[in-house]
């Protein structure tokens, strides 16, 4: 059978060898958690006060505007202040610090099963829990199940593609949770009313395709889907036209393709929360690269320091670069004294001679962006728009369609910073739309 | 030989005579106001004022759209002739602005937290606090303002801070609204005293960050005679209605952040 995929794309070197064999394991109790309070949509505003004793599993921060998610304590121990961080995003945040107790108590929490909640409180525990989606983007989970009115979901599709190289969380996860992944498939079957529910997974990871077909099997409406490995499939829209052949239009959502898509790791701490009524504290996150003495896929609290992290792994040799996520999509970090937030998929350490940006040089139209955009625009056209500053032919070229996966920039022989300069279209031709 | 010159000529007459009475018969009428206003003004076409170029804002003053004083380039002068021209009372003594760089951290100044290797664009910079140094507030340094400046009167200093030529800013504005960060603002000519800084950081931070930064010591609130400085949200900012240039902040600064260019004039006359 021929293997579903999309459009465009390409295929850098998967390199994720050093941690795809490697077991989840739990990262040590850190000894002080900063915990962002924006984590996913508007900021939460704190619930506690500098001197606060709290528990692992304590609402922390909450806001009152829809999109924005709760935040929690991810360890117990005394709220030592509320300062101004660094995220790995690159935006500065006010955060809440805790000193663990190293006790690691929780409050009371009380799991069920899916049966016995009902859509609405099956909503109510998302919202609580406060899941995100945990590919990166960090978007409200509860918003993104309740579609605006008219539209409706038809099919949910857990994305397991884990096209980024290096990263190999999402896999382990599958390979190791089969069982939790399939329940958090029911439980977005059930909140959205959707009919069919499919797991999209790239097929460099058989056993992850083999643990999850063994775990659906017997569900009627369910279905492992085996994708081509190629990058970005596991973006949503390229992962919707994959799998059920349908386009997200210009502009639209997936709910417009009557699609809910949702990350391994977000699918998971839904299990979670159904099954032990924890709310999301912690997460998987692969820290490999070539500098990484012992790299691995570790299950780290959120608000761990990322130093934490790199001096538990150990390092050998010397680091030109540290990256929150992986290397087609993270974000470079300007210090290791960040935190591990909602969306951290990992941390990539590269050498000096890996992390070396060539010059800019002219663009030779050679086309190959344009070939390699899994969205069909012409990044090569939009790079000259942007950095001209000519918006309106940006926004009749759709720069705002730009899912910013940087496939153009990876095949593009004069090495281009070509997302940024598409960024700054995007950014802008949003603001002018907004003071239209 | 002659058939052509005559056949040619004729024509020549002929089309000559229809583009005579067309150009009659078609006439645009202008209002000989705004091609009047278009001549006295400064022709950049830099747009600071908000209409699409010099004769587009000719036009919008000839119709009463726009005040006389609305091209801040061309200042007072120009207003006194559009005034003229308007027969309206001139109202041209509103001050002409310059734009200041409130920052100091350049090179050696600054600490660098990282490199930054992105896009050359003080905007794509900024998503990342200041590109690669350490303060999130000051000048990024990518020279998004000198390229923006429609009349050449910013460049690049030997610092990596960009450098006002005061002859020939106009008090446009546009690099201050290009400016991802803040740091360029337009303050009175008469002005010569600056906070040149922009760190609304606490005290500690911007040691850490920098070597020239206001680390709100509110030395300068208490030397003023005149109540013209006051430290808000961690920085100093001085209101010029009050200020009389008199320099004593800038000599009391501990950080060196507040510059008196007159201390300077002076400085450079008597050397």
């Amino acid at each position: 059978m021929e293997l579903r995929t999309f459009l465009g794309g390409v295929h850098p070197a998967p390199s994720k060898e050093r941690t795809a064999g490697s077991p989840i394991q739990a990262a040590p109790l850190p000894k002080r958690v900063v915990i962002p309070l924006a984590q996913g949509g508007a900021p939460c505003d704190p619930l506690v006060n500098k001197g606060d004793a709290v528990l692992a599993g304590q609402k922390i921060g909450e806001s009152k505007a829809f999109v924005s998610a709760p935040v929690h304590a991810s360890i117990s121990g005394k709220v030592v202040g509320i300062e101004t961080c660094l995220l790995p995003t690159g935006r500065e945040a006010p955060a809440v610090i805790i000193e663990g107790d190293g006790a690691d108590t929780w409050v009371d929490s009380a799991g069920s099963t899916l049966e016995e909640l009902s859509v609405e409180s099956l909503r109510a525990l998302i919202r609580e829990a406060g899941l995100v989606g945990m590919g990166g983007a960090m978007f409200p989970t509860h918003v993104k199940v309740s579609p605006p009115p008219g539209k409706s979901f038809d099919s949910v599709i857990i994305n397991g593609a884990e096209c980024e190289p290096y990263l190999t969380c999402d896999q382990r996860l599958m390979v190791e949770e089969p069982g939790k992944i399939i329940l958090g498939l029911k439980a977005w079957l059930k909140v959205t009313g959707a009919k069919r529910g499919y797991i999209g997974i790239e097929n460099n990871k058989p056993e992850a395709i083999s643990a999850l077909k063994k775990a659906a099997a017997g569900e009627k409406d369910m279905e492992v889907v085996p994708l081509l490995t190629k990058y970005p499939q596991g973006s949503e829209k390229q992962l919707i036209k994959a799998i059920l052949g349908r386009e997200v239009p210009s502009g639209g959502l997936p709910v417009d393709a009557g699609a809910l898509v949702q990350n391994v790791g977000t699918t998971y701490a839904l299990a979670t929360a159904i099954e032990t009524g924890r709310p999301l504290v912690e997460r998987v996150v692969t820290v490999t690269g070539t500098p990484v003495k012992n790299p691995q896929n570790l299950r780290v609290r959120i608000g761990t320091l990322v130093s934490d992290l790199l001096s538990y792994c150990g390092l050998e040799g010397e680091v030109g670069k540290i990256i929150s996520g992986g290397p087609m999509m993270g974000i470079a970090l300007p210090t290791a004294d960040v935190p591990v937030i909602k969306g951290t998929s990992g941390i990539l350490l590269l050498t000096p001679e890996e992390a070396a940006i060539p010059p800019e040089r002219p663009c030779i139209r050679c086309g190959r962006c344009v070939d390699a955009c899994p969205i069909g625009l012409i990044p090569t056209f939009l790079d000259q728009f942007c950095r001209k500053e000519i918006w309106d032919l940006a926004e009749e070229y759709h720069v705002q369609d730009c899912i910013e996966c940087g496939s153009c920039a990876y095949v593009c022989p004069s090495k281009r910073h070509l997302v940024p300069a598409l960024r700054l279209g995007k950014a802008e031709v949003l603001a002018r739309r907004r003071r239209k | 030989m002659l058939g052509a010159v005559v056949s040619l000529g004729g024509l020549g007459l002929l089309f000559g005579v229809l583009l005579g009475i067309a150009a009659r018969k078609f006439a645009v009428e202008k209002d000989p106001k705004a091609v009047q206003i278009n001549e006295v003004l400064p022709g950049a076409n830099c747009g600071a004022c908000g209409f699409p170029g010099c004769s587009g804002l000719a036009e919008a003053i000839a119709k009463g759209e726009a005040p006389v004083n609305a091209c801040k380039v061309g200042g007072a002068p120009v207003t006194a002739k559009i005034s003229e021209i308007m027969g309206v009372k001139s109202d041209g003594t509103e001050e002409k602005m310059t734009a200041h760089l409130l920052c100091r951290g350049g090179r050696g100044a600054a600490v660098q937290r990282a490199k930054y290797e992105g896009l050359h664009d003080c905007r794509s910079a900024a998503a990342f606090g200041s590109g690669g140094k350490a303060c999130s507030f000051g000048c990024v340094g990518l020279g998004n303002c000198v390229r923006a400046c429609p009349f050449g009167s910013l460049s690049m200093g030997p610092e990596g801070l960009p450098v006002v030529d005061e002859e020939k800013c106009t008090g446009c504005g546009i690099c201050v609204k290009t400016c991802p960060k803040g740091v360029l603002t337009l303050v009175p000519e008469h002005a010569k005293v600056f906070v040149a800084c922009s760190s609304k950081a606490p005290g500690r931070e911007v040691r850490q960050a920098c070597r020239v930064g206001c680390i709100a010591c509110r030395i300068c609130e208490k030397t003023c005679e005149f109540d013209a400085i006051h430290v808000v949200d961690n920085l100093a900012r001085i209101d010029y209605a009050k200020c009389t240039n008199c320099g004593r902040c800038a000599e009391k600064c501990p950080q060196k952040i507040i510059v008196n260019e007159l201390a300077k004039e002076k400085a450079a006359v008597a050397n």
